[in-house]
């Protein structure tokens, strides 16, 4: 895929390589880098420097034995997983996590619909659906949002955003993206703060001691 | 550590396209008692290593198709498995993870690419071992210790950006002849 011109930040990508991103942000890492070959690269370079850290580490010496249970286990039948394929405008990770059938999607305002795929103290993951020429919803969480374009378009006063752009905006960025003519604007939107509505309480605590 | 008498690479063809033994035992002999010491680093007991050191390693002969040594240097592919079985471990439930690029065994490996890649991956190898040995654990502990955000400032000087664009050519390599297999 070309023209992708909004990527994954450097030090967003390597969290992901160790592992150190909560689950919302590593599915829009692993679907971004299912579309963007630049990216792509760029991980296999952060996973090329944990190698090179591996290849110094120890040798710390093994259990007798190991060596032969190993070698002895490699004729076990192993049923494979599928592994991550693209339906439609889904990329692998977001078409795994999604199933076989459409997003379940919900009104959150004129024409604006949306599919929470994942909601809990890590963070959220939801499906935007977004008419031509409609506002994107407010954000509704604290923290960062990160906003992956999947069909169609989005822009603000200063950009515009295509499929596979990836938007990274802070909470106290103001802004209001606008879906692009054409195809509805479909994007995965990701927080690493639970959404706002699901909580009074938090919700007076977060405006209060700006959590 | 000499590049020509050791290379896994070659192990890893073998063990990919041969099924080879000999050749997976002798990548055992070098990556399970470094996988050892590492997965140690993210605070696990020398029995529960072992245990990871045991299913990293056997994902390696299962897994052995998916390598490509033109997109990923041997260390690199086995770090990812590695650090992929230490997060589903802790979190109970298997990490997202980008959907593959395909052609299992379909096209020869472009030699000077995977020559190239090999040589780039020594390189940083060199440079990383060239750092001083607070920067190193820096880096060691990000990669391997627990998961949680570090500045690795460390990086900054290591030639990264080599490795880059040559897996990049590697990427491209692929895509064009993905095309060429669908061209009716
Ligand atoms: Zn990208």
């Amino acid at each position: 895929m070309t023209g992708i011109g909004h990527h994954v930040p450097e030090a967003m990508l390597r969290d992901y390589a160790t592992g150190a991103l909560p689950y919302p942000f590593e599915l829009v890492v692993a679907t971004h880098v299912s579309m963007c070959d630049t990216c792509r690269a760029a991980l296999g370079a952060e996973e090329a420097l944990g190698g090179a850290a591996l290849d110094g580490a120890g040798p710390e010496d093994l259990t007798p034995g190991l060596r032969d249970a190993v070698l002895s286990r490699l004729d076990d039948t192993v049923i494979a997983p599928p592994r991550p394929a693209r339906r439609g405008i889904y990329p692998g990770p977001l078409a795994e996590l999604i199933g076989d059938r459409d997003p379940r999607w919900r009104s959150v305002g004129p024409g604006v619909r949306q599919s929470i795929l994942h909601d809990d103290a890590d963070g959220s993951a939801r499906l935007l659906f977004i008419p031509p020429g409609e506002a994107v919803p407010e954000h509704g969480h604290n923290g960062l949002e990160l906003t992956l374009v999947l069909q169609g378009s989005f822009h603000d006063e200063s950009d515009s955003f295509g499929v596979g752009d990836l938007e990274v905006a802070d909470a106290d960025m103001v802004h209001l993206p606008i879906a692009g003519d054409g195809l509805p604007c479909i994007c995965l939107a990701a927080t690493d703060a639970p959404l706002r509505f699901k909580s009074l309480v938090p919700r007076l605590a977060q405006r209060f001691f700006r959590i | 550590m000499d590049d020509d008498t050791d290379n896994p690479t070659k192990w890893m063809l073998a063990v990919r396209d041969k099924r080879d033994r000999v050749a997976f035992g002798r990548l055992f002999d070098h990556y399970a008692p470094r996988l050892k010491a590492a997965v140690r680093r993210g605070g696990a007991s020398a029995a529960e290593a072992e245990d990871i050191v045991q299913d990293v390693m056997l994902s390696v002969w299962q897994k052995a198709a998916q390598f490509d040594p033109a997109r990923a240097p041997v260390s690199g592919w086995i770090y990812r498995i590695a650090r992929n079985r230490q997060i589903d471990l802790h979190r109970r439930k298997s990490r997202p993870e980008p959907e593959p690029l395909d052609l299992e065994g379909e096209a020869p490996p472009d030699a000077s690419q995977v020559l190239a890649l090999e040589q780039e991956t020594a390189e940083l190898r060199r440079a990383l071992q060239a750092l001083g040995p607070d920067q190193r654990q820096i880096i060691e502990t990000a990669y391997f210790g627990e998961l949680t955000h570090a500045e690795i400032q460390a990086a900054t000087g290591l030639p990264l950006g080599t490795i880059k664009s040559r897996l990049r050519l590697g990427i491209e390599r692929l895509r064009h002849e993905l095309k060429e297999l669908r061209r009716p």
